[in-house]
């Protein structure tokens, strides 16, 4: 075990402690980002795909992707890695 | 992170949609109308819910006892969705909510978080200087005001129940609501009679 937060694990992390929070970040979510949102819901409806396997596919991405991609880019890495890992869909059918 | 996805992420979401399709676990049309019912929720709900519970005490108490269930009663559905609780502010207590975690946020109620909820920044800070961040967002609680923290989760997520600003006695519950806006209910600013 180490005492050393998981990269998700944020709540009062010091490396965002001089960070100010933007009250003007708050662009409405894009064309990609809606879609992305519809397909886990409708995955999620499918019983294909629950929170709690989105959330972990989410933590367990490298640190460069976790801080560097957009919000729901990590959605859809995780959406991706469960489905190949479930059968859902191929590798081939995504590259 | 707010921001354009990546021309890979473009591809990937579509080679993703394809296949699902050509399996028939979808459609585009079943996507378009899972689109057009998220649109649909937007704070104004949550607005709704905040101005009955202030002029109807049998709500209020059905509110802070049952947030779900007082969501269904003004006619949005909670299928599928975590359970919703619901803060009640005072005169002596405030409340701020923030998922440290990932981004838990009561859409079905509030409709798509904001960025700046989903950022490393308020999600490191909220809970060790919520009152610096207040402060970033232009509010300062009167002096002896206690600020409790909440955090979300992937299994439960929360919404803030405001004060009633002083100055909206005699109020009717629709002009009410239109002061109440998405960052009352997470508790980053509070609403004023205006």
């Amino acid at each position: 075990m180490t005492d050393v937060p998981l990269q998700h694990d944020l709540g009062g992390s010091q490396r965002f402690r001089c960070t100010a929070v933007e009250p003007d970040d708050d662009a409405p979510p894009t064309g990609f980002d809606k879609r992305v949102d519809a397909v886990r819901s409708v995955l999620r409806e499918a019983g294909l795909f629950t929170v709690d396997e989105m959330r972990l596919n989410i933590e367990r991405l490298h640190e460069t992707d976790y801080f560097g991609l957009t919000y729901y880019e990590k959605w859809l890495r995780s959406i991706a890695a469960v489905m190949v890992a479930k059968g859902v869909v191929t590798w081939e059918d995504l590259s | 992170m707010a921001g354009q996805p990546t021309p890979e992420s473009l591809d990937l979401l579509e080679k993703l949609v394809a296949a699902l399709i050509r399996r028939g676990i979808t459609s585009e049309a079943a996507i378009a109308a899972k689109i057009a019912s998220t649109d649909r929720a937007s704070p104004e709900t949550g607005a709704r819910m905040v101005a009955r519970a202030w002029v109807d005490p049998a709500y209020r108490a059905l509110l802070l006892r049952d947030g779900s269930a007082a969501a269904e009663a003004m006619g949005v559905t909670m299928a599928g969705q975590p359970p919703l609780g619901v803060l009640e502010d005072t005169e002596a207590l405030h409340h701020l909510v923030v998922c440290t975690l990932c981004s838990c946020y009561p859409r079905a109620v509030i409709g798509y978080p904001p960025h700046w909820y989903k950022s490393a920044a308020y999600r490191a800070r909220a809970v060790r200087e919520p009152r610096a961040v207040l402060a970033e967002f232009g509010t300062v609680l009167p002096a002896g005001m206690q600020v409790r923290v909440v955090d979300s989760t992937a299994d439960f997520r929360w919404m803030v129940l405001p004060a009633r600003p002083a100055g909206t006695e005699g109020w009717d519950e629709a002009r009410l609501a239109a002061i109440v806006q998405r960052d009352h209910l997470v508790g980053v600013s509070l609403p004023h009679a205006a």
